[in-house]
């Protein structure tokens, strides 16, 4: 889902595959305005709460809804701060510990924007975007429980 | 009407979606509704404040709010992305 409005490009996408960062910040480089990129990267991570070790991570979403959540964000972020680029690319599907869950990218002239927006979007994406997370275990499989501080984080902005 | 279960909302009801002709005109007489069906919606449904509502793909807040002329509503848990 693709959306330009006032000067910023706005991309999101929800897919099985990987992504590849590199590719993805080259083709911010070549907007002539931009002065900062920030590039935050989420990656599957074994919470060790268990005593078994993370077999995979399980991503279910939303299908139609999940775009349109973050795309919503994404034009809260554009509203709030002067930024030319945002790119969300956010997995689904079966996960190993060490894989990429979700990229954020976000560009503008100068740094302190570009940083703002890129916390902002990941701090509604954890709790706004309709995804839940399930971890398998050897033995058992249990349901990601959401954490109230993320909620929390939200009235700050 | 299509209705949606995500995560262990979808397990404990048994399926991802379902269509179903409803009498109820809001959120909170819907999922009354499903629970005179069945034991199960009982069992999902009963801890309401863990769930959360998106009518026509947007989260609602207000489970009083009307669902005349809804396409679909989705019930699922907090969300846990990113």
């Amino acid at each position: 889902m693709n959306k330009k409005i006032n000067n910023c490009f706005i991309s999101v996408n929800i897919q099985k595959d990987d992504f590849d960062v590199n590719a993805e910040i080259q083709s911010i480089r070549s907007g002539k305005i931009i002065g900062g990129i920030i590039n935050f990267i989420g990656v599957v991570r074994d919470s060790q709460k268990e005593k078994e070790e993370l077999v995979s991570l399980e991503l279910e979403h939303y299908p139609g809804m999940t775009e349109k959540a973050i795309m919503s964000i994404c034009r809260d972020a554009q509203k709030r701060w002067e930024i030319n680029f945002v790119r969300v690319i956010h997995r689904v599907g079966n996960l190993k510990t060490g894989d990429n869950i979700v990229l954020v990218i976000t560009a503008s002239a100068h740094r302190k924007e570009s940083f703002k927006s890129a916390e902002f979007i990941m701090d509604f994406l954890k709790s706004r975007a309709p995804i839940w997370k399930k971890e398998h275990y050897k033995t058992h499989s249990t349901w990601v429980q959401s954490k109230e501080a993320d909620e929390l984080l939200l009235k700050d902005w | 009407m299509k209705i949606l279960y995500f995560s262990w909302l979808r397990e404990k009801i048994g399926v991802p979606f379902e269509e179903l002709e409803v009498q109820s005109e809001n959120v909170h007489d819907l999922i009354k509704e499903l629970i005179r069906t069945d034991q199960k919606y009982a069992l999902a449904f009963e801890d309401i404040k863990s769930i959360r509502v998106a009518v026509d793909q947007k989260l609602i807040r207000n489970l009083n709010e009307s669902i005349k002329n809804v396409k679909e509503i989705a019930f699922f848990p907090p969300m846990t992305g990113g």
